[in-house]
């Protein structure tokens, strides 16, 4: 009777574990878009070494960007973007952790398009804002497609821009993430 | 039953903690993505520190024209509205061919001299994996005088007119706001004045810059002569001035006592005194062009 339920416990955590590692989905070339757009100029950089990983046992969503990652057009855009707004070397990474609150809504099963609404803490710049916003999730055999569209004001982080260029840069930047996760191994 | 208790505490144990950390379980995933090399950049805003060459190449694909501009002799009086009747020039184009070469090329009104450089980066500063305490490049110069000659009516050589320029630039970014370089220089003039001049004349230059917000930085920089014969005839290099960035442009203004902007003559051909007050005021402009775009824009 006593061994029989050190095993039950000892398979509970076994399970449990193991359900765990099978239930995570991941990436590291996920992608990134910023898009400024003013009167004067649209400003456009580009990131594709995003990380992010997905729990789908509790719904649990991160997302770890190296500011040096994104890419602009111009070479001296991207030198201002790190050295005088992002300030890259005493903030390298900009990160999202938060849940997917509506996660019974997914059919993971299922191959299909599903809206999710996502809650949790930004950080750009060093500073965390609280922020729930809308995406979707694209749920294939190969995996999990998470795609969201949505606006970042450059104030709310903390980040001045220069009197000189305050014309060219929006006050408001449009940040596109798409991601391709894959069943964690 | 105690036993029952135990069991639902550890599970219940364990729940909680997994609860908790898998926030942090998601990203530790992504631990080891914060290694990797790090390399330090924009020690400099621009290619030179104000006078000489920084370790800064234009990137790469990018065009830099440089206006370069210093006005006369501070000390020249109202009559030449101290110095601003007697300005000489150098236009430049700077380009980034590759993340380690850039190539350049200019003309100066001083002494008529066409110029053009090759600048090599050779050890990148970084930190993480590979930890390299300052970065250092190799800059090379050919100066072709092309003012008629002093002398018609003697044989004068092609080779007369040129002069050449070597250094190594050996520079460290402390922090975001300070970097210093230090500048081993060798000019060699297959031509000088007279015949006790040195035609190989050695010189270390020290600068630096120190930006006092995010858009302005302090400069300064120096050139030590080590030839004896041109450090006992002529003057040392003192310049200071101030770095100003807006968005496609680096504008540089500064006073020195250097005159011309090749370093044949600012650093082994210098007369200038900063006691006398003859020094000049001077400026560069850097505007900087995209030529190659980087790969993500090319379609």
């Amino acid at each position: 009777m006593k061994s029989s339920k050190y095993l039950i416990l000892f398979l509970t955590i076994l399970l449990f574990s193991t359900v765990l590692n099978a239930q995570k989905y991941v990436t590291k070339t996920g992608h990134i878009k910023f898009f400024s757009t003013t009167p004067m100029e649209n400003i456009e950089a580009h990131n594709r070494q995003v990380n992010s990983a997905f729990d789908l046992s509790n719904g649990n969503f991160v997302f770890k960007v190296l500011i040096k990652s994104f890419e602009f057009e111009k070479a001296l855009m991207q030198e201002h973007f790190n050295e005088n707004y992002m300030e890259s070397d005493k903030f390298p990474n900009a990160m999202f952790s938060g849940k997917i609150e509506n996660i019974s809504d997914v059919d993971f099963d299922k191959n299909g398009d599903y809206s999710v609404d996502v809650k949790g803490n930004l950080t750009i710049h060093g500073v965390t804002k609280s922020v729930e916003q809308k995406g979707t999730f694209t749920v294939s055999g190969d995996g999990i497609n998470a795609n969201a569209v949505f606006k970042v004001k450059v104030a709310d982080y903390d980040i001045k821009i220069a009197k000189a260029v305050i014309d060219n840069i929006a006050e408001e930047i449009e940040i596109t993430v798409d991601a391709k996760l894959e069943k964690l191994k | 039953m105690q036993l029952k208790a135990l069991v639902l505490v550890l599970l219940g144990l364990l729940f909680s903690r997994e609860a908790l950390k898998a926030q942090d379980d998601l990203m530790n995933l992504f631990e080891e993505e914060s290694e990797g090399i790090k390399y330090s950049s924009a020690a400099f805003k621009s290619s030179r520190v104000i006078l000489g060459q920084s370790i800064e190449n234009p990137s790469p694909g990018n065009l830099v024209f440089l206006i370069q501009h210093q006005f006369g002799n501070l000390n020249g009086g109202a009559n030449e509205l101290w110095g601003l009747d007697q300005a000489v020039i150098r236009l430049g184009f700077d380009y980034g061919v590759n993340e380690w070469l850039a190539l350049g090329i200019g003309r100066s009104s001083y002494n008529k001299t066409f110029d053009t450089y090759a600048k090599v980066k050779l050890l990148r500063q970084s930190s993480g994996s590979r930890n390299m305490p300052v970065s250092l490049s190799l800059f090379s110069g050919a100066y072709l005088n092309s003012s008629t000659w002093e002398d018609p009516a003697r044989e004068n050589y092609f080779s007369s007119r040129m002069s050449y320029a070597h250094q190594l630039l050996i520079a460290r970014k402390f922090n975001s706001n300070l970097t210093l370089q230090v500048s081993p220089t060798l000019i060699h003039r297959n031509l000088v004045a007279t015949s006790v001049e040195d035609h190989d004349v050695l010189a270390i230059s020290g600068g630096g810059r120190m930006k006092f917000n995010k858009w302005m930085s302090f400069n300064a920089e120096y050139f030590y002569l080590l030839s004896s014969y041109t450090a006992e005839n002529f003057n040392n290099t003192l310049s200071l001035g101030i770095d100003m960035e807006t968005g496609g442009h680096v504008f540089q203004i500064y006073v020195s006592n250097g005159r011309g902007m090749q370093e044949p003559y600012f650093v082994a051909e210098n007369r200038g005194e900063w006691g006398n007050g003859d020094v000049f005021l001077a400026f560069n402009i850097h505007r900087t062009f995209v030529i190659r775009k980087p790969k993500t824009f090319r379609e």
